[in-house]
């Protein structure tokens, strides 16, 4: 096999690999927008949020100590301890779980039965309070998240697939991290779609996505679906946030991958699990093959807008998404 | 003898008032007032009729009981709402449907992105008596409904209108409620289906002792099924009495059943007599 096509192979696992993680930041937006008409701005921001709240706990942080040491004169700033990972990750998604319960509580119990356009500025008005917030909790120097993810190409892949070609192929490059921050997402989508499909709390979900009017009228209570689903998205953004941020260190541009995750939504459609998911991965494939086919040809730095141009294309011929909702009517 | 204590235990239980409103006033955006004053009671057992044209308040009232009147910016201003004496305008539906109280709402509602056993299933949202209590029930609606049971895989957005409205009433049969609020089941249905669910709705009654509240435009297949009606004209009660005294009373004939024994009224007089009921009102 000539070494140019299994370059070429390389670039689309490589894509595949980072379009997951695009599912996956999409896949919040889907969550909180199926269900409750809301486009979340603030999901880039919760995956910040989330990861700047896991570093903090693991590395015993006190929360608010600037503020703390401002207001009393004080000089603290750490506990003094370190929380192992899983356990601070476990506390993490009870913050996120409690993020939640506030937002359902402070805000959007309040704007039931606004417009659409209303709940969205809500939520960038939340996305800005939530990154203010953060930096409040945690200060806004760049941190390091260190989980003991295995980091680096694969040794195995590369020695294993380097005498597929010929001289001048040696072997695959894949990230250990990349491959980690897969097997995770692929795991989190299953269990989502697992969740969502086959237990009472799934359906009453799905349920409130279609009728909020009916829902309510067999008992189905709102706000703890909204809470549950707001939750859920926590935990989504948690995840994402974690290899994101242990790929390229927490810090601000973290939530700009909600910009990646646009163009997802563009092609999958806002209402569809599935569509994230395919949406995720022809992204993620099309803009590494762009930039290694064309790219070259033009003077690379394709990655940035490849995706939006793909994406309007869609919005052109197929304005719901791949996957968008069939829009079912009788009359 | 075992037959007379039955009977008397029924006639008893009969006259226990399940479900009372009273004097209730409705209020939409702070500014419209729908219900001015609306009283009725709800009989154990029976099938009890709320009748009237459109915008009279029927469904208002239902979701007055029901409590589902706040989604829509609606507001309970004035008098009560009591479920076996404990009154109940603040609960949510959810404590609601707890107590055994679920509407079906006018127009359906189906989930129609679920399958039509998803749908069901919502239905038993509010259990906690286990899976194998609420199978059982499941197939006890597929006995009712057998249609359902055919169509129980597929979207119920793409099920007929009929089934829709089976489905909405199958889901409502599966939180085990002992009454219902049936908000216009004939709605857009051909004559023999509104026929076959009003059959089904005699028969959840007269086997399961659902009791029902039921509003409807149809006044002559209501009347026929219900044991006692009401009849709300503009927010108010304007007649109220057993179902077939209210089917032999001229003006009911008149007004609601089309039928006259001196011939074709003309529409004035039908204006004028309801101006001057108003004011007696």
């Amino acid at each position: 096999m000539s070494a140019d096509f299994l370059y070429g192979i390389e670039v689309i696992l490589n894509g595949l690999m980072a379009g997951v993680m695009y599912a996956l930041v999409a896949l919040g937006f889907v969550l909180i927008f199926k269900a409750s008409g809301i486009f979340n701005f603030a999901q880039g921001v919760m995956a910040l949020f989330a990861a700047l709240t896991l570093v903090g706990i693991m590395e015993g942080q006190i929360p608010f100590s600037h503020l703390i040491n401002e207001i009393f004169g004080t000089k603290i700033h750490n506990f003094g301890w370190e929380v192992p990972a899983l356990l601070a990750i476990a506390l993490t998604l009870l913050v996120m779980v409690a993020f939640a319960w506030a937002v359902q509580q402070f805000l959007f119990k309040h704007l039931v039965g606004q417009e659409p356009i209303i709940l969205f500025m809500a939520t960038i008005g939340l996305a800005y309070f939530l990154e203010g917030m953060g930096d409040l909790m945690w200060g806004s120097n760049i941190k390091t998240l260190d989980l003991g993810l295995p980091q680096g190409g694969s040794r195995v892949i590369e020695e294993l697939s380097a005498n597929l070609g010929g001289d001048d192929f040696y072997g695959f490059f894949i990230d250990k991290l990349d491959m980690v921050a897969s097997v995770v997402a692929i795991i989190l989508v299953l269990a989502l779609i697992a969740f969502s499909q086959y237990t009472k709390h799934g359906r009453a979900m799905r349920a409130v996505a279609d009728d909020h009017q009916a829902a309510l009228s067999v008992g189905i209570s709102l706000n703890f679906i909204w809470v549950l689903v707001w939750s859920l998205a926590g935990l989504v953004a948690l995840v994402a946030g974690v290899m994101w941020g242990a790929k390229s260190g927490v810090q601000f541009s973290l939530s700009l991958i909600a910009l990646k995750a646009l163009p997802v939504l563009m092609l999958g459609g806002f209402t569809s699990i599935p569509g994230a998911i395919v949406g995720g991965l022809i992204i993620g494939v099309g803009e590494k093959l762009f930039e290694y086919t064309v790219g070259p040809m033009i003077g690379g730095a394709t990655e940035n807008w490849f995706a939006y141009v793909l994406a309007l294309l869609f919005l052109v011929f197929r304005p719901q998404g791949l996957f968008g909702e069939k829009i079912i009517e009788r009359v | 003898m075992q037959q007379a204590q039955h009977t008397t235990e029924q006639t008893s239980s009969e006259l226990d008032t399940l479900l009372e409103v009273n004097n209730v006033e409705v209020i939409y955006n702070h500014v419209i007032l729908v219900l001015k004053g609306v009283s009725l009671s709800v009989p154990k057992g029976g099938i009890t009729a709320l009748l009237g044209g459109n915008g009279a308040g029927k469904t208002t009232t239902l979701k007055a009981i029901s409590n589902l009147l706040h989604s829509e910016r609606g507001e309970v201003t004035k008098g009560s709402v009591k479920y076996r004496g404990e009154p109940v305008q603040r609960m949510d539906p959810e404590t609601l449907v707890k107590k055994g109280v679920i509407q079906v709402m006018e127009g359906r509602h189906c989930f129609e992105h679920l399958t039509v056993e998803e749908n069901l299933l919502t239905g038993s949202y509010t259990r906690n008596d286990g899976a194998a209590a609420i199978a059982s029930d499941l197939e006890k609606v597929y006995s009712y409904f057998p249609r359902l049971k055919e169509r129980r895989k597929s979207q119920a957005g793409y099920t007929s209108g009929g089934e829709q409205q089976m489905c909405a009433l199958g889901r409502a049969l599966m939180s085990k409620p002992e009454t219902i609020l049936l908000d216009e089941p004939s709605m857009g249905l051909a004559p023999q289906l509104v026929e076959e669910i009003f059959q089904i709705v005699k028969s959840l009654n007269e086997k399961e002792g659902v009791s029902f509240l039921l509003a409807e435009q149809n006044t002559n297949v209501a009347l026929r099924f219900a044991h006692y009606g009401y009849i709300l004209e503009s927010g108010r009660i304007v007649m109220d009495g057993p179902a077939a005294e209210l089917r032999e009373n001229p003006d009911v004939k008149e007004f609601y059943l089309g039928m006259s024994e001196e011939g074709r009224k003309s529409f004035r007089d039908v204006r004028s007599y309801r101006r001057r009921k108003r004011w007696l009102a």
